[in-house]
């Protein structure tokens, strides 16, 4: 019964796409236009900013000028102890947000990394008056990573509470902390600006990141942070992916819910934090959100998931940073959001599991499958009625594409090319007298069909208590997609209540009449 | 004399962006769409670099046709993703702003000799410089963001007032929309273009996070304080205006209290504008934390109430020849209530003269008891309605019927009567009385 369920839900699922979207391929130019715009920023824009520069000629000449190849390989074998920290450090974070950016992604909160990285900033402004007034060096970094980590909490807290306490949506939640945490940051930053306590220059890199100016320091506390991730989400893996996919459920099982989605959410922000400063506040949010979403395309499995995720963030996290690390004045954050994207949209296009491709071949190859088994019976319940109707000695005449064209709603060209398909995969030959007949393999093949269909029918009428005139509609969508261990199940089930159905079950409705009426007014 | 006109037209400016974005703002909090005030504030970037590089000038006009067309691709790109690659709509808004955001940077990076955009003066704005620049009018100097921004706001208001119904029944259901023969998705892209030139005229003179502040904060707000959408636009729009004011007069004065100068308007304004949205979420008399806590609270009085009476009433019954009163220590244990509302449970019994003090607890008084009698018939009936309807063990009756027995009217109780055919006894063999 599960199954039937299943197979309805995917024929109504079907259904309403085609009603929606009924000829509309699924290559689009806008995600092709999309593609192009990064590829033009990518190549274009250089050269722009080349000729622009070449008609100024400003003393400082900056044209972008090609790596050489001894560039490419200092850059590449991490030769640089710059270039190394950077590359390391970013592969750390992308694969740390890879991580926990895919438990965010099935939560369907992929937003509330935004939201925490804007959160953080009153408390790295609360950190540094804090640790500047007590006499301290106002920007030492662990303690400002503290006042960012607890105010991205509170952060998240508020988010919680609003969503359990009214009748606002998630959206909403996350857009009131964000922009007023954001804005209370400000007014923060913008007190110490003119506070004259040890000199403020340089907060505002938490917001817009240092990518290429990393240190050390920071490529050890993103590995540290990517390997608690890591560690945390393997330990809990159970725990996350219940809560993800159904946390009703887990409720139920008696798991701490909340304290689980507090420690999600905390490590969220943790994440976040490391990154805000060594990346700026937009690349953290496209790590934790770009990378699930690519690898969502590739897999149906959550563990490989996770993997195929941070190793997309990881990735573009290296490459990035080689890349801006090659080229002058490239900006590595933005660089990495680049290939990141660009890597979402191959997988949007290529990926096996969800990829557009490929669900548009899978869909291809059902529409034909469809078609067929239409023809199929469409010309065995012809010629039933045709049985009926004519003395039984007559020689059985064949279909002509008029009748056939007046059976359903095909288009003339439609139905000229699934006759020619059905005629190759040797299904039917045309007669003499222009006239379509069944091969021995194709009436074997339109019994089966039919069979299924009828199956379907008496099923529905008997036992989902559906009128006969109905049924055909229901049935004729789900023939298609019974598969063998159904059909046997089916047939148990209605031998027992039907004994006398034979090999093809008389229809419980008055078939092809609309055609034949038809015919007659001709 | 010069300071006082100088604050007059920051609190202008302020007041006329908050009250365009906050116009609009009612719609995408009840879209669910108020990450898109935030997405397309970010993703604009690249649109004005475009339009400033293509026309080397700040002037208004590109900058608006740039942000308006980004905007556009944003909502676009937005929905192709989640439509196409089914990618749930926030993390589809996320992909595209971050990319979309990137691709700006990079332009200003790379254009950097050419190009007069700096990304920090996108986020923050600059409200306190806006008297500063001005534009002569009739012999006044008006400053040119007011201009602006009391187009868009008028621009906005007469689109709304237009397409009022239109937006309305799609804001709610698209599908209704759909099938009334309105265009639900072409007012969905009209909403996103009159919210991409809202946020870049107000960009340049509040900065991006007040208006993703202002979009957000006031609808919200409005949503949790009203049922009725003309209603709601209407608070919302006195809320932008609160913010802003009170936002200016925080950062001048606030800070003071600590001998610290001034701070950002802008960051206040939406502090203010948070502050309101929380003042709201805790005491609006419907949808307020408060009134919920409160309603709550007088319920679990009101059911504990009745389960004393329902107690009193079954020991009785039990043993009703030695009935020196209840002690009040049973109650407990066979509830698990607080104690604070059991005490007001008790005391409030015990005024309206339904329970007495006996020699050793409490008892029922005749008023109390006709009431206590009631509920044990309307359990006790709920428990052969139960019995009778549904396939349920016997000994799984009572919960059901303890929690519907606070709920149950006299109508309901006929009914009750009418569909278990008036029994005598209940499942357990006690008598219905």
């Amino acid at each position: 019964m599960r199954a039937i369920l299943n197979v309805w839900g995917c024929a109504g699922m079907r259904k309403t796409q085609n009603l929606s979207t009924p000829t509309r391929p699924y290559f689009h130019t806008p995600i092709l236009s999309l593609l192009f715009l990064i590829v033009v920023t990518l190549f274009f824009v250089p050269v722009q900013a080349e000729a622009e520069i070449d008609s100024i000629r400003s003393i400082t000449d900056t044209r972008l000028q090609m790596p050489t190849w001894d560039q490419l390989i200092r850059v590449l074998t991490l030769r640089d102890y710059n270039t190394r920290v950077v590359v390391l450090g970013t592969l750390f974070l992308g694969s740390a947000s890879g991580v926990i950016g895919t438990f965010m992604f099935l939560r369907k909160r992929a937003l509330v990394g935004d939201a925490a990285s804007h959160a953080a900033l009153p408390g790295i402004g609360l950190a540094f008056i804090v640790m500047a007034s007590v006499g301290g060096d106002g920007k030492y970094l662990p303690g400002l990573l503290l006042g960012a980590f607890i105010s991205g909490l509170i952060g998240m807290g508020f988010i919680l509470l609003i969503r359990h306490f009214t009748r606002l949506k998630e959206d909403a939640a996350l857009g009131i902390v964000l922009s007023v945490f954001f804005g209370l940051g400000i007014s923060i930053l913008g007190v110490i600006q003119k506070m004259n306590i040890g000199h403020a220059a340089g907060l505002e890199s938490f917001i817009y990141g240092k990518t290429a100016s990393m240190l050390a320091q920071d490529a050890y506390l993103m590995g540290g942070a990517a390997l608690v991730v890591t560690l945390l989400c393997g330990l809990l893996f159970k725990e996350f992916s219940l809560l993800c996919f159904d946390q009703d459920f887990a409720c139920s099982q008696g798991w701490p819910v909340l304290f689980l989605d507090t420690l999600i959410m905390a490590l969220v922000v943790a994440v976040t934090v490391m990154g805000l400063q060594a990346v700026g506040l937009i690349l953290m949010v496209a790590l934790l959100i770009i990378p699930p979403a690519a690898a969502r395309f590739w897999t149906h499995h959550l563990y490989k998931m996770i993997f195929i995720s941070a190793a997309i963030g990881s990735a573009s996290g290296l490459l990035g940073a080689a890349l801006s690390a090659l080229v002058p004045r490239l900006p590595a954050g933005a660089i990495i959001v680049l290939i990141t994207s660009s890597i979402f949209l191959m997988s949007l296009v290529f990926g096996p599991a969800r990829g557009v491709l490929s669900r548009s071949i899978e869909q291809w190859t059902l529409n034909r499958k469809v078609a067929s088994q239409h023809l199929l019976r469409a010309m065995y319940e012809w010629a039933e009625i045709h049985k009926n109707t004519q003395k039984s000695d007559d020689p059985l005449k064949g279909m002509t594409i008029r009748d056939l064209f007046g059976v359903r709603s095909w288009s003339h060209k439609q139905l000229k090319r699934i006759l020619l398909r059905a005629q190759r995969q040797g299904m039917i030959y045309r007669g003499g007298d222009r006239t379509y007949h069944f091969t021995e393999n194709g009436e074997w093949q339109s019994k089966r069909v039919v069979r299924n269909h009828r199956l379907w029918e008496l099923y529905l009428v008997t036992h989902a208590d559906i009128a006969p005139s109905h049924v055909d509609r229901d049935a004729d969508q789900i023939e298609h997609v019974l598969e063998r261990s159904m059909v046997d199940k089916l047939e148990k089930l209605l031998l027992s209540e039907h004994p006398n159905i034979g090999v093809i079950p008389p229809s419980p409705h008055d078939i092809g009449s609309k055609g034949l009426k038809q015919r007659s007014r001709k | 004399m010069t300071l006082m006109s100088l604050d007059i037209w920051i609190v202008t400016t302020g007041v006329l962006s908050a009250l365009s974005c906050a116009l609009l703002g009612n719609f995408l909090v009840l879209r669910r769409m108020s990450m898109m005030g935030d997405a397309i504030s970010h993703a604009v970037l690249p649109g004005l670099a475009v339009a400033f590089l293509i026309t080397s000038s700040r002037s208004n006009m590109p900058m608006f046709i740039g942000a308006g067309v980004v905007g556009v691709l944003t909502a676009l790109f937005t929905q192709w993703i989640h439509r196409v690659g089914r990618v749930e709509q926030g993390a589809a808004m996320g992909v595209v702003f971050t990319t979309l955001f990137a691709i700006g940077l990079i332009i200003i990076v790379q254009a950097a000799d050419a190009v007069d955009l700096d990304p920090g003066c996108v986020l923050y704005g600059a409200i306190e410089l806006v008297p500063l620049d001005t534009a002569p009018f009739l012999g006044l100097h008006i400053p040119r963001a007011v201009w602006t921004l009391s187009l868009v706001f008028l621009v906005n208001v007469l689109l709304v007032i237009l397409f009022y119904k239109e937006l309305k029944i799609s804001s709610f259901d698209e599908d209704l929309a759909t099938t009334l023969g309105l265009n639900a998705s072409c007012m969905h892209y009209l909403l996103m273009i009159l919210v991409a030139i809202t946020t870049v005229a107000s960009f340049e003179s509040v900065g991006s996070i007040l208006v993703i502040a202002m979009f957000i904060v006031p609808g919200a707000t409005a949503y949790l304080l009203t049922d009725r959408l003309h209603i709601m636009i209407g608070v919302s729009l006195v809320i932008g205006i609160m913010c802003a004011v009170g936002g200016h007069i925080a950062a001048v004065r606030l800070p003071a209290w600590w001998g610290l100068p001034d701070t950002s308007t802008a960051g206040m304004m939406a502090v203010v504008g948070g502050l309101l949205f929380f003042v709201a979420l805790i005491a609006s008399p419907r949808h307020g934390v408060a009134s919920k806590l409160l309603h709550r609270f007088w319920l679990s009085v009101r059911i504990t109430r009745e389960d004393v009476l329902g107690i009193l009433y079954r020991i009785e019954e039990f043993q009703p020849v030695r009935n020196h009163g209840v002690v009040p220590r049973i109650l407990r244990d066979a509830k698990q209530t607080g104690p604070v509302i059991r005490w007001l449970a008790l005391a409030q019994l015990m005024q309206a003269g339904k329970v007495k003090k006996a020699s050793s607890g409490i008892q029922l008084t005749s008023k109390g008891r006709v009431h206590a009698r009631n509920l044990i018939r309307t359990h006790r009936l709920w428990e052969s309605y139960i019995e009778k309807h549904f396939v349920i063990p016997i000994d799984h009756l009572h919960a059901p019927a303890e929690r519907l027995e606070h709920v149950t009217d006299p109508d309901m109780q006929k009914l009750l009567l009418e569909k278990t055919t008036n029994p005598q006894k209940d499942p357990h063999g006690k008598n219905i009385p």
